[in-house]
């Protein structure tokens, strides 16, 4: 039996690392849908389930501490639940670390929208010594409380009839709500009864009262707009007088909190150190958890380099056999249909292709770290080396897995929580060298270098490293005004990944990136074959050839030849291209052409510039995803300008001193 | 009254006052810092941020932060 009349909307609320996403993923499987919040770049998650022939709609709020309008998500979240009214809030809350994590609660009861509270983590929580009574704390708080294990689906049978049972209004609800003190409840009458005719219908009286007092920006900015001048100097008036209130309303949360839990939650000796007490000793430690660190980190590199790499590859070539394939089935057709669909068309394909092993790998290992609880603890212990570029310790590991890929460096730059640091984080990636220009390096080097080949490789990275911080100051002085992000960070307790959580994780960015990533990079590199392919047929011809050719000017002041500028056009498609192109305008044999064309001068300048140089079409459109179109344009820019300026210092240098 | 971030590890102390604007007093509330809360050192190494324990979390604090964070003795008198 379905019931017509609507799908009831549930909005599922919590703290960051309450395992909301757990429960959401328990509840929808592969029925949702990831977007992005309308007009924000924050991730938006819709999915349906159907309970008893109904179907409800479910939504995933950001994870946010509070609903003070301090950050994105908290505005998205308060906004979203004032403005659609949901049928019922499930409010998760992490029954290990009960009293901080019932602190959103205290702020979502007091909306107008019936709650449930669901009490996660019981499983942990009991590993850390805490027992704790669901009954009781129903009893004391008048909502209906869920005790759950979402990573075991432990209790999502109650939780299901406990939304079913509130959504047809059979449950009792009278809860309880916390009460400031009588001097600033006094004050918020007050203000109440100023702020009350002027209100958009949307929000309750009692709850703007509260926000002005906390000096919430985006109510006092509402309030000012709709009172008159002398209103509105009554409400500063006020508002100034008790610049306190923050403190104490938010005391009197905690106060409330405790006297609801009281009962409740058996809590362990004080003094006995718990299970992630005892391995924070450890992996915290300035020198132990360093040394892990770097061993979890190499761990990641090998499984990379073992298992995605040689993947990569052997998709590549499986890819190239397809075009030699469809050559010979398409040898009837005009040449120049043959070349698009062998060459262009299954090229880009094979290329977005070839990116799915390591995006894979990297996904999964991201969703690992984060599920653990183990980033956190990688930010805390990176964070002194990041701060004086103005980054977070989460950045730390989207640069560092950038030597594998800038691809997924950039994806994985969602982590970090503030936007400025985000997009800091964003423009630097691409001047992590990744493992394709690496191999650039590893095959030119000796050709032009012999003995030195590995100094001047290791410079190369070297130079690569010290530009990204160097960049990273100037960004965070110029861009960002030294704005410095604070470090307030939460270390959740350490618990075992999710198999499902994982899967889906991977699963969604995947076919995020194929669906957005994928078609841009697909277009570049048809318009770079076509470049490259016409007008006759020939590469060494071709328009390509022709734009290289009139770029020769440039190329003088960094003493390169028109095919070596070529070859770094064609670079932006994939840098092992540049090997490639250097091949085919060369002729055959590049070993003895090449040292031969290019000064030493020239040849250093040419591998600085192809370290520095523009983010690859792939690095590009992610960042176009992430970041939007200015930023990726700037991104293109900023680097060009970099690679070629380095370019022109390093030759005119090196011919300075004799090696032109 | 002295800084949070003069507590050795292990040390505990009460919390009486916060030191910041809005926003920042706002988001150390929301994680459990509020005047009468207890918070224990947990590691603080000299340098780079610390790692305290308030109402059962543990939190990351830069030095920085830390030092806005004003606390007295669980007894009430000086910290050796």
């Amino acid at each position: 039996m379905t019931d017509e009349r609507s799908s009831p909307v549930i909005a599922l609320a919590g703290q960051p690392n309450v395992g909301k996403s757990t429960i959401f993923n328990w509840l929808t499987g592969l029925n949702q849908h990831v977007g992005n919040w309308p007009g924000k770049t924050i991730e938006q998650k819709i999915g349906t389930f159907t309970h008893n022939g109904r179907q409800y709609t479910v939504v995933d709020l950001p994870g946010t501490y509070s609903l003070t309008a301090n950050s994105e998500e908290e505005r998205i979240t308060r906004d979203y639940i004032l403005r659609e009214r949901p049928d019922v809030v499930v409010a998760v809350a992490d029954a290990a670390v009960l009293e901080r994590s019932l602190y959103l609660l205290t702020e979502l009861i007091a909306l107008p929208v019936p709650i449930i509270l669901v009490l996660n983590m019981m499983d942990v929580a009991e590993h850390e010594g805490i027992q704790i009574e669901p009954k009781v704390l129903q009893a004391a708080l008048g909502i209906p409380v869920v005790p759950m294990s979402a990573t075991h689906g432990v209790g999502m049978d109650r939780l299901l009839s406990t939304i079913e049972a509130t959504v047809d209004g059979r449950i009792p609800y009278t809860p309880s709500r916390p009460h400031i003190s009588p001097e600033h409840q006094e004050v918020a009458e007050k203000l109440k009864a100023i702020v009350a005719p002027i209100l958009p219908d949307l929000y309750p009286p009692d709850w703007v009262a509260l926000k002005l007092l906390e000096g919430d920006g985006e109510m006092i900015a509402l309030v000012r707009e709709r009172l008159s001048p002398e209103q509105w100097k009554a409400v500063d008036a006020l508002l100034y007088r008790h610049e306190d209130a923050v403190l104490d309303i938010a005391s009197a949360r905690y106060a409330w909190i405790e006297r609801m839990i009281r009962a409740a939650v058996t809590r362990p000796r004080v003094g006995q150190v718990s299970f992630t007490g005892r391995l924070d000793n450890v992996l915290t430690h300035p020198l132990w958890g360093m040394l892990i660190l770097l061993a979890v980190l190499g761990g990641v590199f090998w499984l990379t380099y073992t298992i995605g790499a040689p993947l990569q590859g052997w998709m590549g070539d499986w890819a190239q056999k397809l075009a030699g394939l469809s050559r010979q089935q398409l040898a009837a057709a005009p040449p120049w249909l043959t070349a698009l669909i062998a060459d262009g068309l299954i090229g880009g394909v094979g290329l977005v292709i070839t990116f799915l092993p390591i995006l894979i790998i990297f996904f999964a290992v991201m969703a690992v770290l984060e599920d653990t609880g183990y980033m956190a603890r990688i930010a805390y212990l990176t964070d002194r080396f990041m701060h004086a570029m103005g980054l977070h310790g989460k950045s730390f590991i989207p640069l560092l897995l950038g030597f594998g890929c800038n691809v997924p460096a950039v994806l994985g730059t969602r982590i970090i929580e503030t936007k400025r640091a985000r997009l800091l984080t964003i423009l630097l990636a691409p001047l992590v060298p990744c493992t394709a220009r690496m191999a650039v390096i590893t095959v030119l080097t000796p050709l032009f270098f012999h003995s030195y080949a590995p100094l001047i490789a290791w410079g190369l990275v070297t130079m690569n490293v010290i530009v990204l911080a160097l960049l990273g100051i100037l960004l965070h002085r110029l861009l960002f005004h030294g704005e410095q992000a604070s470090f307030i960070m939460e270390l959740p307790l350490y618990h075992l990944p999710n198999l499902r959580t994982i899967g889906l994780y991977v699963w969604q960015n995947l076919l995020a990136f194929l669906q957005k990533a994928g078609s841009t990079i697909l277009l570049v590199s048809l318009l770079v074959w076509a470049l490259a392919y016409f007008p006759g047929g020939v590469q060494s011809e071709s328009y390509l050839v022709a734009f290289g050719h009139a770029l020769e000017p440039l190329g003088r002041l960094m003493g390169l030849s028109w095919q070596a500028l070529t070859a770094l056009l064609t670079s932006f498609v994939a840098k092992e291209n540049t090997i490639a192109t250097l091949g085919i305008l060369y002729g055959s044999d590049l070993a003895a052409a090449l040292p031969h064309s290019l000064s030493p001068a020239s040849a250093l300048a040419f591998l600085v510039v192809q370290m520095l140089f523009v983010p690859c079409a792939a690095t590009v459109a992610v960042i176009r995803q992430e970041a939007g179109n200015r930023w990726a344009l700037f991104s293109v820019a900023l680097l060009l300008f970099i690679s070629v300026l380095a370019g022109i210092l390093v030759y005119q240098l090196g011919a300075v001193l004799g090696l032109g | 009254m002295y800084p949070l971030i003069k507590l050795k590890a292990n040390q505990r102390g009460v919390i009486r006052a916060l030191r910041g604007g809005h926003r920042f007093i706002a988001r150390m509330a929301s994680l459990g810092f509020t005047p009468g809360a207890v918070v224990t050192m947990t590691r603080n190494d000299g340098f780079g941020p610390v790692i305290v324990s308030v109402r059962g979390t543990r939190v990351a604090l830069g030095r920085g932060e830390a030092n806005r964070v004003l606390i007295v003795t669980p007894q009430g008198g000086h910290l050796d």
